[in-house]
């Protein structure tokens, strides 16, 4: 746990408490299995996104790839009656091969990472919408996929599996960015690419594998989002996704210069999003303002945190000066 | 151009007390029109904290200034301006997306009519004598991004004149230049001291401040320790009053004779110079410098030997056995390590901490089942931190915290923490003090007797000869010559840099 997380914990509680306050349906059961369903399928792909922020890039395809693998996978399942395992390997399959073209053309064709994911939203999005024609996509009526189901809206203890699957992919993704080789990697190219490669570390893999992750994490996010919402209308459907990926990273502390953040600070990133939406809903205060609402806090939250580290590197320069000086 | 008034600065007493620390105590210096000052002293010893109170960044706890008969008790950075005092920074703080008149005049452009837009007509005539009187080639509509370091701080050097300059200071203002570059600056300066303009010349290379200084001003601690006059002015005297003891001669033979070839290089050629390839072969256990003037390809060499640069073609053998090396990561496995030139952007990741950038080349080591392990890195670091002397209480600390010199020591601890034979260290020295340089120039001879193959880039003549066992020289991505040690000396050294051939002596 970082110092930013606890800070994080901290506003999530105090937030909750004002909520619960004012409106304690805010804590039933019904409302908190709601919340953390939706914490489960944005924080799914937030995860991926910080890893891409962590190497210094963006990627704001998140959404539209949200969209069009959830058509694919919906028509694959409900209309060409694909055995949903495999639906999900060729779903997940696509997610990788989105991936690694994002990765390719920033790393090899040196691309810059927001002009390759800003095309890759415009073109994804409309394979979408030319694909179904702009009508919706759906399951056939009355059909059902038992284990599918489980799997995605099931529920365990009034507790929301897709809330689980987005902790299981947290924790793998928490050891792999803070305790193997390649989560180190990947914080060094963020950081100094340049030193990274001049230590021999392959900062072309570490970059293509984290545009990897993050579309194979938005593609799992897409099954999900699909079966939650059992209809995928190709022209909203995920509009807007990958903001609330990247506000919930730097939310979350990870910095756009790349090289700094946590997976636990970017759940708790996702955690108060979803928090901010539900204070909306719950305070009565009108919906059209939701966005207005979140950005306030986003906003509020970054610059205090800012405040706090301009104090600390204030304070780490005064002690490395004095240090230096008595020498 | 006005005539210059004459300058009478004076610092009289001036202590600076930081909680805990007294970075300057009672120092007094004189400063009038037409002289250069050097100014001299070990990383630490109180230079920038002076001419931040010069430059008004910093005001004295006490003692004061008094400039041309008026007291002060500080400076404001207004002030400071208003007295003519300029500065040409290490660091060059030039635009690079922008002409050399619109740097020159960058906050104080030039403007014309009603809308105020900016008048580069009369900027680029106003810049024009300027780059004269300082004898610059370029012209004021030049594009900094085609000048040369050099010619950037001339440009630095002429935005200093465009302020009406009485004193100019230059804090390490050859560090990265080549030698015909420098001794131009050195003209430069010489031209400056003609016009009654005062220079105050900081430097760790002592055989320019013995040339341009008329006197030098030794600091030590936050105390001033002497001065040097001019006819002082010697190596040894200026070494002895920086570090009070003296230093031992720089060069130390081998322990052993060098072996047998660690790497040879077999006909390299690099894509920017694809017709001069290089060949040569280092020994294990050898120092070899590798002299020549900046952009003679010598970094382009041994960034293509690490695998870094684009190499077209040529053979590199390690130990007898061809290597292919087509990524670092290549060169890493074969034992093969660069430190490189520039050590903050290349060298290190300076948020990360000591441990972190010590084991980054070998990370997979550290694994236990696919897991890092910090305890192991905090070993290894703590291992090197004392190999090194690495000045650091706590090896989780970021590197940023240390001294040039300490990061230098980082970034070969990496190295050193695997299994070395071959070492290519680019301008190793650049920007350390004197005393760090002697321990760097200690860590590599101790690196060639244990037979490790040690290359030096340098363009530090006094580093090249003075440390080297052999010396070849580079031009234009080409080896010109080879020197063994019985030969070595400056002017056979340039004459190579510039293509000349020695005559057989």
């Amino acid at each position: 746990m970082q110092k930013k997380d606890i800070g994080l914990g901290i506003l999530i509680i105090v937030v909750g408490a004002i909520v619960y306050m004012r409106n304690p349906l805010f804590l039933s059961p019904i409302n908190l299995g709601n919340t953390a369903n939706l914490i489960g399928l944005f924080g799914l792909f937030a995860i991926g996104q910080g890893f891409v922020i962590m190497t210094g890039g963006i990627d704001l395809s998140v959404g539209s790839v949200i969209a069009l693998l959830g058509v694919l996978f919906v028509d694959m399942v409900g209309k060409f009656g694909v055995p949903w395992p495999i639906a999900v390997a060729i779903t997940v399959g696509l997610g990788v091969l989105i991936g690694l073209a994002h990765g390719i053309l920033i790393t090899r064709f040196k691309l810059q990472p927001f002009v390759v994911t800003l095309c890759g939203l415009l073109i994804y999005r409309g394979i979408a919408r030319g694909y179904t024609a702009e009508s919706t996509a759906g399951f056939p009526f009355g059909s059902s996929y038992p284990q599918l189901e489980w799997l995605t809206i099931g529920r365990s203890f009034g507790v929301p599996h897709s809330f689980l699957a987005m902790l299981i992919v947290a924790a793998i993704m928490w050891v792999v960015l803070h305790h193997t080789v390649f989560g180190r990697h990947l914080c060094a190219v963020g950081k100094n690419e340049e030193a990274a490669r001049f230590s021999g570390i392959n900062t072309r893999f570490v970059t293509i594998t984290a545009y990897v992750i993050c579309a194979v994490l938005a593609s799992i996010a897409a099954i999900y989002f699909a079966m939650f919402t059992k209809s995928v209308q190709p022209s909203s459907h995920g509009n807007f996704y990958e903001l609330y990926a990247i506000a919930a990273a730097v939310l979350g502390g990870c910095s756009l210069r790349g090289g700094e953040g946590s997976v636990i600070g970017i759940v708790l990133g996702a955690v108060l999003l979803q928090e901010l939406q539900n204070l909306v809903n719950l305070l009565g205060i009108p919906s059209s303002l939701n966005f207005a609402v979140m950005g306030t806090v986003i906003l509020l939250g970054v610059l205090a945190d800012q405040q706090f580290a301009t104090y600390r590197n204030r304070k780490n320069t005064e002690r490395a000066l004095g240090l230096l000086q008595k020498q | 151009m006005s005539a210059v008034h004459g300058l009478d600065l004076k610092l009289e007493n001036v202590t600076k007390v930081y909680p805990g620390v007294v970075a300057l105590n009672d120092v007094s210096l004189q400063i009038k029109a037409g002289e250069v000052v050097g100014l001299l002293g070990e990383n630490g010893a109180g230079k920038s904290t002076l001419m931040k109170i010069l430059g008004g960044l910093i005001a004295p706890t006490s003692g004061h200034i008094t400039l041309d008969g008026q007291q002060f008790d500080r400076f404001d950075v207004k002030e400071s301006q208003q007295a003519g005092i300029a500065f040409v920074h290490q660091e060059l703080n030039v635009f690079d997306n922008m002409d050399v008149a619109a740097n020159i005049f960058l906050g104080r452009e030039k403007v014309r009519g009603l809308f105020r837009l900016a008048d580069h007509k009369a900027m680029k005539e106003l810049a024009q004598p300027l780059l004269d009187r300082i004898g610059a080639r370029f012209r004021p509509d030049t594009p900094v991004s085609t000048l040369s370091l050099a010619e950037r701080q001339l440009l630095e050097i002429a935005k200093a004149l465009s302020m009406n300059a009485r004193l100019v200071i230059m804090d390490e203002p050859t560090s990265s230049l080549t030698l015909s570059e420098t001794n131009m600056l050195l003209k430069v300066i010489a031209d400056l001291k003609g016009q009654g303009i005062a220079v105050v010349y900081i430097s760790h290379r002592l055989s320019e401040v013995e040339e341009c200084a008329d006197r030098a001003v030794v600091l030590r601690d936050g105390v001033k320790v002497g001065v040097l006059e001019r006819d002082e002015l010697t190596h040894d005297a200026m070494i002895h009053m920086m570090i009070g003891r003296d230093l031992k001669a720089l060069y130390t033979p081998p322990a052993l004779p060098a072996t047998k070839p660690v790497l040879a290089v077999k006909n390299l050629s690099i894509k920017s110079k694809p017709d001069r390839p290089a060949s040569f072969e280092l020994m294990g256990g050898e120092i070899l410098g590798v002299a020549g003037l900046i952009g003679a390809g010598r970094t382009a060499l041994a960034e293509a030997i690490f695998g870094v640069g684009e190499k077209l073609d040529g053979e590199i053998l390690v130990d007898g056995v061809e290597v292919k090396v087509n990524t670092p990561a290549d060169a890493i496995a074969a034992g093969l390590y660069l430190v490189p030139e520039d050590r903050k952007r290349s060298g290190l990741i300076l948020d990360f901490p000591t441990l972190e950038n010590v084991t980054m080349a070998n990370l997979s080591a550290f694994t236990s089942r696919g897991l890092v392990s910090q305890k192991r890195q905090i070993e290894v670091a703590e291992i090197q931190r004392d190999a090194l002397a690495i000045k650091t209480r706590d090896v989780r600390r970021a590197a940023n915290e240390m001294s040039g010199g300490n990061q230098q020591k980082v970034v070969l601890a990496k190295w050193l923490s695997m299994d070395p034979k071959v070492i290519i260290f680019d301008e190793p020295t650049r920007g350390i003090d004197v005393g760090a340089k002697a321990e760097i120039y200690g860590l590599m001879r101790s690196l060639a007797d244990h037979g490790v193959g040690v290359m030096m880039i340098s363009s530090d003549m006094e580093e090249v000869i003075g440390v080297s066992d052999r010396i070849f020289v580079m031009k234009d991505g080409a080896i010109t010559g080879e020197l063994p040690r019985l030969k070595f000396s400056e002017s056979n050294v340039l004459n190579l840099a510039v293509g000349k051939i020695l005559e057989e002596a």
